[in-house]
């Protein structure tokens, strides 16, 4: 079969972001998923200058689940009846590409008319989940026979991502000579980042000296190359572009990335120095005119360090194989008057694992100068990417111009 | 007691599981193209052919990737442990997530030689390796 060339579609010009909210964040809030998504939920739409009257679509990832205590809390049904919206379409899951599928389809949802104004939302609670005594993040911890990928792995006591990323970072430091050092660049910037954020968790400074003598969790990574578990719920409205009510404010969407090429599991995938986010990175490039060297800030998925790493790589901040050339320059590569700007809200690292909408939001704040005391002068373009291992998903974003 | 999550069994995997009962690793392979593949699947990913099956593997590995597992995730699991991605010699593009037993953590190398050696749990065996001894 032949398919007539034609000029490809960029559908993803068709949509803009045009609110953004997030509900209190925090450890401990003893607060329910859905308490934190609706207070996102109208932040978002209150600064679109909508109503609840407008919201004709909804998204989320992943779906309501009870699998990991506080990791899915609030799926799509409960937030449309709480606020009792009437939609024309909606979608959650979690077979997507990474945290940001639900943004991805949004947008195509809105691209091909389906919607005008798509509230999508991330909400977390596991911290209250956690100190309510149910542990998240360790698969196989519930007692039940393990189906699917994880039967690979869970029974061998690789039971968390720790250990799945772990051997990823080790096989990249064999190949490349990374050292924990280069890593720790990345746990330090969040850091600093964070002590300018007020709604950042961990604000405290953090010295390459804590770094290197936290506890180990699974070699190479330790304590400060994971994220916190925390409370909280993101929320975006993705608009048709001639619909946004205020186009001073919107963010546009340039291109998206969602590709997944390799094998669609942790120990399968042909180059064990690449992830998702290399497939997701190249497809992202491939629909747009603008280059790494244009970017003004990134927001990239540090649920690990080693994960943030891999995004800097995967979108060509550096070629392949030198992440310690690049992270070895610190605050001058990567801090918020370096070359760019990485994680200024202070990522998952230090401001809590929001689960890829943290970057979403921070990303919208940069572009739109509200930044405050950690604003990017001149921010025009930011690129977010969510996702380690098999999952992955970018999106290049800019200022209205 | 100990912590040992299990998996589910099903007509597509219990080769791969059961095996050890009798000292063999069973990986799927196209009765074609000879191609092993894994996780187990009705279909060759190379040639399509829907005539595959388990097959009897070498069980010589080489180590890909590894981590040193350290923080105790249950109070049941003994740490530190050591958890790798290894190839297997009968096509390295077949990987296995396992634990490697009778091996200090410091002495593990990417590119080193291990063998299965397989650990009754409940229904089913779990293939884990250990270094290949120098002379066999």
């Amino acid at each position: 079969m032949s398919i007539p060339a034609r000029t490809p579609v960029i559908g993803e010009r068709n949509a803009v972001i045009s609110g953004i909210g997030q509900s209190a964040v925090g450890r401990k809030l003893g607060r329910t998923g859905i308490s934190l998504t609706v207070e996102a939920a109208l932040a978002a739409i209150a600064d679109a200058g909508l109503t609840r009257d407008d919201i004709d679509g909804v998204a989320s990832y992943p779906g309501a689940m009870d699998a990991s205590p506080g990791m899915a809390p609030t799926g799509v049904p409960e937030l449309k009846d709480a606020l009792r919206l009437k939609v024309n379409w909606f979608s959650g899951g979690g077979e997507v590409p990474a945290q940001l599928g639900a943004v991805f389809n949004a947008v195509a949802a809105v691209s091909c008319g389906l919607a005008n104004h798509v509230l999508v939302f991330r909400t977390v609670n596991e911290s209250t989940a956690q100190t309510a005594g149910r542990r998240a993040s360790v698969v196989g911890s519930g007692g039940s026979r393990i189906g699917g990928a994880m039967q690979y792995l869970v029974p061998f006591h690789a039971v968390s991502a720790a250990n799945w990323v772990g051997m990823y970072a080790q096989r990249y430091m064999h190949e490349y000579g990374l050292q924990r050092e280069h890593l720790g660049q990345i746990a330090l910037n969040a850091r600093r980042h964070a002590a300018l954020n007020p709604r950042a968790i961990f604000r405290d400074p953090l010295t390459m000296d804590d770094y290197m003598n936290a506890r180990m969790v699974s070699w190479p990574l330790g304590l400060y190359d994971c994220d916190i578990p925390c409370d909280g719920s993101v929320a975006l409205i993705v608009s048709r572009a001639d619909a946004a009510p205020d186009l001073k404010q919107v963010v546009r969407i340039e291109s998206i990335g969602s590709a997944l090429h390799g094998r669609d599991s942790w120990d399968q995938r042909e180059d064990l120095t690449t992830m998702a986010s290399h497939d997701a990175a190249k497809m992202m490039w491939s629909r747009t005119d603008l280059k790494p060297t244009d970017v003004d800030s990134a927001h990239l998925y540090d649920g690990f360090s080693y994960l943030c790493m891999q995004w800097l790589e995967a979108l060509g901040f550096f070629p392949k194989g030198e992440a310690a050339g690049f992270l070895e320059g610190g605050e001058s590569r990567i801090g918020l008057g370096g070359e760019l700007p990485l994680n200024t809200n202070g990522g998952q690292l230090s401001a809590g694992r929001l689960h890829g909408y943290g970057y979403l939001h921070e990303a919208c704040v940069q572009l739109r100068g509200e930044g405050g005391d950690r604003q990017v002068q001149g921010a025009e373009v930011s690129v977010v990417g969510a996702g380690g291992g098999p999952l992955g998903g970018c999106i290049l974003l800019t200022k209205d111009r | 007691m100990t912590f040992q999550p299990l998996p589910m069994v099903t007509d597509d995997n219990a080769p791969f599981w059961e095996g050890g009962e009798v000292g063999e690793l069973r990986i799927n392979r196209c009765r074609e193209c000879r191609t092993w593949f894994h996780p187990p699947a009705p279909v060759c990913p190379e040639c399509v052919s829907m005539n595959v099956g388990p097959e009897v593997a070498s069980g010589r590995a080489k180590v890909a990737a590894y981590t040193i597992n350290v923080q105790a995730w249950s109070p049941e699991l003994e740490v530190p442990y050591v958890l790798a991605y290894v190839e297997l010699d009968d096509q390295p593009d077949v990987r296995l997530t396992t634990r490697l037993i009778d091996c200090a953590p410091e002495d593990v190398r990417v590119g080193m030689p291990v063998e299965v050696t397989f650990q009754a749990a409940d229904d089913i065996w779990l293939p884990l390796f250990r270094p290949v001894k120098e002379n066999s």
